[in-house]
């Protein structure tokens, strides 16, 4: 008997299968322009008891073979808690979106908050500054740890904070410290968006955006909190999905 | 339908934009109403009214003026029907609720303004709503300061508005002022109009729009019931009709969907048993503008009331039939519409209090908070919302939005995950 849960976000399709004995398998891919195909290849030749979709893609992909949907506010309140089973607040940057959920000591959803229709301060945003800086997205992070005065930006804005950085390159500012400025950013927005839910202690901090050195140092230090960081961070809500598969 | 093209020509329409408009209506109309299972068979009326729209209606309005009657636009709750009526004329709500006429409207008013005043400007500017263009009065409002500015800008670039100043404060001065701009109405309707307001007259329009009152409060109160049996959408679009319907007519049509509605409560017929029940709080909905309701509904939930201009504050409260004189119906009409708990007056613990007596009478789950983007007096009044339901332990999502259809997904994410939350 195997479960599974498939998380169909902006950047990445996740996938999580759990068999009898809770041990999880997962397979994670780039989501692409042809998420529905992506997501077929990806299931062809398995088989499960259970099969929940999750993520801004859940609609399609339980039209096609999933047997349910929940959200993903549901799905990484579920796979937090499994993950870390302290966990009492959770702060997911994924792609395109930023969530903070605040759960009970029984794991339910208590109260969350998601950034809207802009990407300000998440993964999309950090890899489109990370283009200007002519860094790989994997290295902005440690580069911005690095630098030694980090520069005040403004704008949190992709399109436009785009622009700062471009003129702050053309002042001659060293690019180290503008991906620190840009780091510090992202963090004051994210600290007040955890604010509204209320920060209690075992914070898991999920989504891509979590595997970024910098981001751990800067909220760890902001919000005064140790971070828990789940292994696999881009996991969190397939992992979730693939629970509540095994739970119904 | 009948053609009505020689009517839309003759009131100076744009036949091919409206066309456009018309062709886009049937589709979403079809996948928001009519695609429901089970619906009361007496929504066929309201169907046709839709479907109607720019028809039927525009055409008794047509035949109303050939009589010498009056024809008043107004985008406002505050604007009181029953001087309209009284005069001889007929009140209707202007179309403010559809992405049409931006690119107009933007060469005139800011990007960053709300989509309800931009919408009215653009509905006329690009000349495809036939109710404007029946128009021989525009009463504005001096409500928000997106809409008090708006008026001036109206008056010089496109149509005269007349404006009624709304006072800020409930005080006795404000009562005074108030009291005085419906005064001050009246006898702008008497020169409209031609016609000297007298009191059986006034009484009789009293008792005709406390009557289409009754009837909404009829229907809201029966959405109390455990299943509602009526989906909040159809609810929603009667509210949205009660603006510009023949009031007899309506008032018919809504008692007779009450009866079956009851006849549905005493099966147990309606939402699903489970469903939990969400009230809407905030900014009008103004018809097309059925997004949110949408959302809320195909995810789940029941919608169960409307705490909105298109909604509660159009029919809480009725106007005292028992004033002798003019001066005495004048000021019983000042006295209803003073009671409005509209976001624009300060302080407005009113409309706090009501929301909490709402979502315990409806017995609600959770509200969902509607805020039109840029609307600064429902944006910034939420703290307090947010405070008093906390504290009766009801939840609350707060959701910003416009006309547009981009968000539908982020939008639609949330509101699953609330459902889920209160379920």
């Amino acid at each position: 008997m195997k479960f599974a849960g498939i998380d169909v976000g902006s950047r990445t399709i996740a996938l999580a299968v759990l068999d009898e004995n809770d041990d999880m398998e997962y397979v994670i891919v780039d989501t692409g322009h042809q998420p529905l195909k992506i997501c077929k290849e990806l299931l062809r030749e398995r088989e499960f008891s259970g099969l929940i979709a999750t993520g801004y893609g859940r609609h399609m992909v339980h039209a096609e073979f999933a047997d349910d949907v929940i959200t993903e506010i549901k799905a990484f309140a579920l796979g937090a808690k499994a993950l870390h089973p302290s966990c009492r607040t959770i702060l997911d940057i994924g792609g395109q979106d930023t969530k903070a959920i605040s759960i009970d000591a029984d794991g339910g959803v208590k109260d969350f908050e998601m950034n809207d229709r802009c990407a300000a301060g998440t993964g999309k945003f950090l890899e489109v500054m990370a283009k200007a800086l002519s860094y790989e997205i994997e290295d902005i992070g440690g580069a911005a740890l690095s630098a030694p005065k980090p520069v005040k930006i403004n704008s949190m804005c992709t399109v436009f904070a785009e622009s700062e950085v471009t003129s702050l390159i053309a002042r001659g500012e060293a690019r180290e410290n503008i991906a620190l400025g840009l780091h510090q950013a992202i963090c004051e927005r994210t600290g007040s968006m955890l604010k509204r839910v209320g920060i209690v202690e075992g914070l898991v901090f999920a989504g891509g955006v979590a595997k970024n050195v910098c981001m751990q140092k800067l909220l760890k230090r902001k919000l005064g909190v140790n971070l828990l960081i789940p292994k696999e961070p881009q996991i969190v809500g397939a992992l979730g999905a693939a629970l509540y598969a095994k739970k119904s | 339908m009948a053609d009505y093209c020689k009517m839309w020509e003759s009131l100076g329409i744009n036949l091919e934009a409206h066309d456009q408009l018309l062709n886009a209506i049937p589709p979403i109309y079809q996948q928001i109403f009519l695609d429901q299972i089970n619906r009361p068979q007496a929504m066929s009326y309201f169907d046709m009214v839709v479907m109607e729209i720019h028809g039927l209606r525009i055409q008794e309005l047509q035949e109303h003026k050939a009589k010498g009657g009056a024809v008043v636009g107004s985008f406002c709750v505050y604007v009181p029907e029953e001087i309209v009526l009284a005069a001889g004329g007929l009140n209707v709500g202007l179309c403010a609720g559809a992405e049409i006429g931006f690119d107009e409207a933007e060469k005139i008013l800011p990007r960053n303004l709300c989509p309800l005043i931009k919408s009215a400007f653009g509905f006329k500017m690009s000349r495809v709503c036939p109710y404007f263009e029946s128009c021989d009065l525009i009463v504005g409002e001096n409500t928000c300061d997106g809409k008090k500015k708006a008026w001036e800008i109206m008056t010089e670039d496109v149509v005269p508005v007349y404006t009624m100043d709304i006072p800020q404060v409930k005080s006795e001065k404000g009562k005074e002022l108030w009291l005085d701009e419906v005064k001050k109405f009246k006898e702008k309707m008497e020169e409209v109009s031609g016609k000297k307001i007298e009191v059986d007259e006034l009484a009789k329009a009293i008792k005709l729009v406390n009557d289409k009152r009754r009837a909404l409060q009829r229907l809201s109160n029966l959405r109390k019931n455990k299943p509602s049996p009526i989906s909040g959408r159809d609810a929603l679009l009667i509210e949205e009709i009660a603006f510009y319907d023949d009031n007899p007519r309506f008032i018919e049509k809504v008692n007779v969907l009450c009866d079956e509605l009851e006849e549905r409560i005493e099966k147990g017929e309606g939402s699903k048993k489970d469903a939990p029940r969400v009230m809407i709080s905030g900014c009008p909905m103004v018809i097309p503008n059925w997004k949110l309701p949408f959302i809320i509904e195909s995810s789940g939930a029941s919608l169960v009331c409307e705490e909105s201009c298109t909604g509660q504050r159009y029919f809480e409260d009725l106007v005292a039939e028992d004033g002798g004189s003019v001066g005495a119906q004048l000021e019983a009409i000042a006295d209803r519409y003073l009671k409005i708990d509209c976001s624009c007056f300060t302080p407005n613990q009113e409309r706090i209090d009501n929301i909490v007596k709402l979502a315990k009478e409806f017995e609600v789950d959770g509200v969902i908070y509607n805020v039109l983007q840029f609307c600064d007096p429902y944006a910034v009044e939420y703290r307090r919302v947010e405070k008093a339901l906390e504290k009766e332990g009801i939840s609350v999502l707060r959701i910003e939005t416009d006309y547009g259809q981009e968000d539908s997904g982020q939008i639609k994410t949330r509101v699953e995950a609330f459902v889920e939350m209160i379920s």
